[in-house]
């Protein structure tokens, strides 16, 4: 029970993007296209899950053993950016034009706040395992959802008369802000 | 903290960095891509200056677009002849001569020629001052004369003379055609160097009009088409058009009669 709590609060509740407001670059800047929201949100819930699990197991094992917390960042980051390399050459080898679209976003996902975020606010949770897992799993899910629902209304207001001077940056801030705004009606959930 | 601790933090972030970097290593030759050596070569003789009048982002995609065909290899305005040249060289193709571009200004109404319908005391920029109903002269056709080509031009390539007017040092231009963009107007034209006579006026409007916003005005009375030989020269919308197919490299202004002195040989200004 207390593991689809997480997750759902992961998801929904505390929405990494639209609640907590991180890993807001990469919501803006590929949310242009279905298809690549759906595989950046993808990519990012890989690399969470995987780091959730990386860096317990460091901090646990390694960290609190000998003491060195304070070493918490370094070896977050360590991780994270390992990962990322990871990730961008399978993608470069799987699928060329998603690595194109994709584009400088891929390799940000390293400075992306929203991952550094998950590590160490399971750190400071003081989750067991299987549960900063679950946490990672949930705010993937979470980061995708954010990303497909940007990017689905951002292809419907292609098509849009948006008055000219909000077009481009302005309205997808403002929808940003609208879709934060229902993210708060998750609130009573649990 | 003693010196233990200072060896175990130093030791276990460099154990870490290390496997990580091993598992690096190992995953980059099993998802190791072939790339196109030509890529990088052809990355080589590219000007560097990312500046994008390719129409790519940068000198990069340029070299991989022009490598997977879907971009000329001509394409580099600013490399022009001798890069192309060389990139031929690279993809071992014959390289045409692609006649050199220059940016021109196609408007003679600077402030002494023209009428001004108001005073604008707006933002500075040809942009803004076209949003406010066409700028401050009669002309809507003609230059807003606040030089947005000029804040555009990458390689100091212009200037705005005393008159109000931009001027392209065609030494200096490249070909790049970013004052094109800039330009709200439609005002910068990119023409080979070899088009010398132009036709330096925009106006559309009738004759009446257009004599009274602008002394340089082509007013539309047809006496140019008339005096040049058939088909060099056309008539649409009140303002004559040069037909450059036709016309050629002829570096003889069509006619003296031309009231607005529509026509330059270009290298006065």
């Amino acid at each position: 029970m207390n593991l689809i709590i997480i997750f759902i609060s992961a998801a929904l509740i505390n929405n990494f993007v639209l609640i907590q407001f991180l890993g807001i670059c990469p919501f803006v800047g590929v949310s242009k296209k279905m298809d690549s929201a759906v595989s950046m949100g993808l990519a990012v819930t890989f690399v969470m899950v995987i780091s959730a699990a990386v860096t317990w197991l460091i901090y646990h094992l390694l960290l609190v053993p000998f003491d060195m917390q304070i070493l918490e960042y370094v070896s977050f980051i360590l991780v994270i950016a390992s990962l990322v390399q990871l990730v961008e050459m399978f993608i470069r080898k799987v699928s060329k034009p998603l690595y194109d679209s994709l584009g400088i976003f891929l390799p940000l996902i390293t400075t992306n706040c929203a991952i550094l975020g998950l590590a160490l606010i399971s750190v400071l949770r003081d989750y067991s395992f299987i549960e900063s897992v679950i946490f990672g799993a949930g705010a993937g899910v979470g980061f995708t959802l954010a990303l497909v629902i940007m990017a689905g209304i951002r292809e419907e207001l292609e098509l849009a008369p948006v008055p000219k001077h909000f077009k481009g940056a302005g309205i997808t801030m403002i929808i940003a802000g609208c879709l934060g705004l229902a993210f708060m009606g998750f609130s009573g959930l649990i | 903290m003693d010196l233990n601790s200072l060896l175990i933090a130093a030791g276990s972030m460099g154990g870490l960095g290390l496997i990580f970097s091993v598992g690096l290593a190992i995953a980059n030759r099993k998802l190791h891509v072939e790339e196109d050596p030509k890529i990088h070569q052809i990355h080589e003789v590219l000007p560097g200056v990312n500046c994008g009048a390719c129409g790519f982002p940068g000198c990069g995609p340029f070299a991989e677009n022009v490598v997977n065909g879907k971009a000329d290899y001509n394409g580099c305005p600013v490399g022009g002849q001798e890069v192309a040249e060389d990139i031929a060289e690279i993809l071992g193709i014959e390289s045409e001569t692609s006649e050199e571009k220059v940016a021109r200004v196609m408007c003679q109404g600077g402030i002494v020629e023209t009428a001004k319908k108001a005073v604008y005391e707006g933002i500075k920029t040809c942009t803004a001052a076209t949003l406010i109903n066409k700028g401050e002269k009669f002309c809507e056709y003609g230059c807003i004369g606040y030089g947005d080509c000029v804040e555009a031009c990458q390689f100091d390539a212009m200037y705005m003379n005393n008159n109000g007017l931009p001027v392209v040092i065609e030494d200096k231009c490249v070909g790049c055609g970013k004052c094109v963009e800039a330009c709200p107007q439609g005002i910068m034209e990119m023409h080979p160097v070899s088009h010398k006579v132009l036709l330096r006026c925009k106006n559309e409007d009738k004759i009446l009009f257009a004599r009274q916003v602008c002394t340089r005005a082509c007013i539309g009375c047809g006496i140019c088409v008339r005096e040049a030989e058939e088909g060099k020269l056309t008539m649409s919308n009140n303002l004559a058009r040069i037909d450059y197919k036709k016309f050629g490299d002829d570096t003889k202004i069509p006619t003296e009669k031309c009231p607005g002195k529509c026509f330059t040989n270009s290298g006065e200004v």
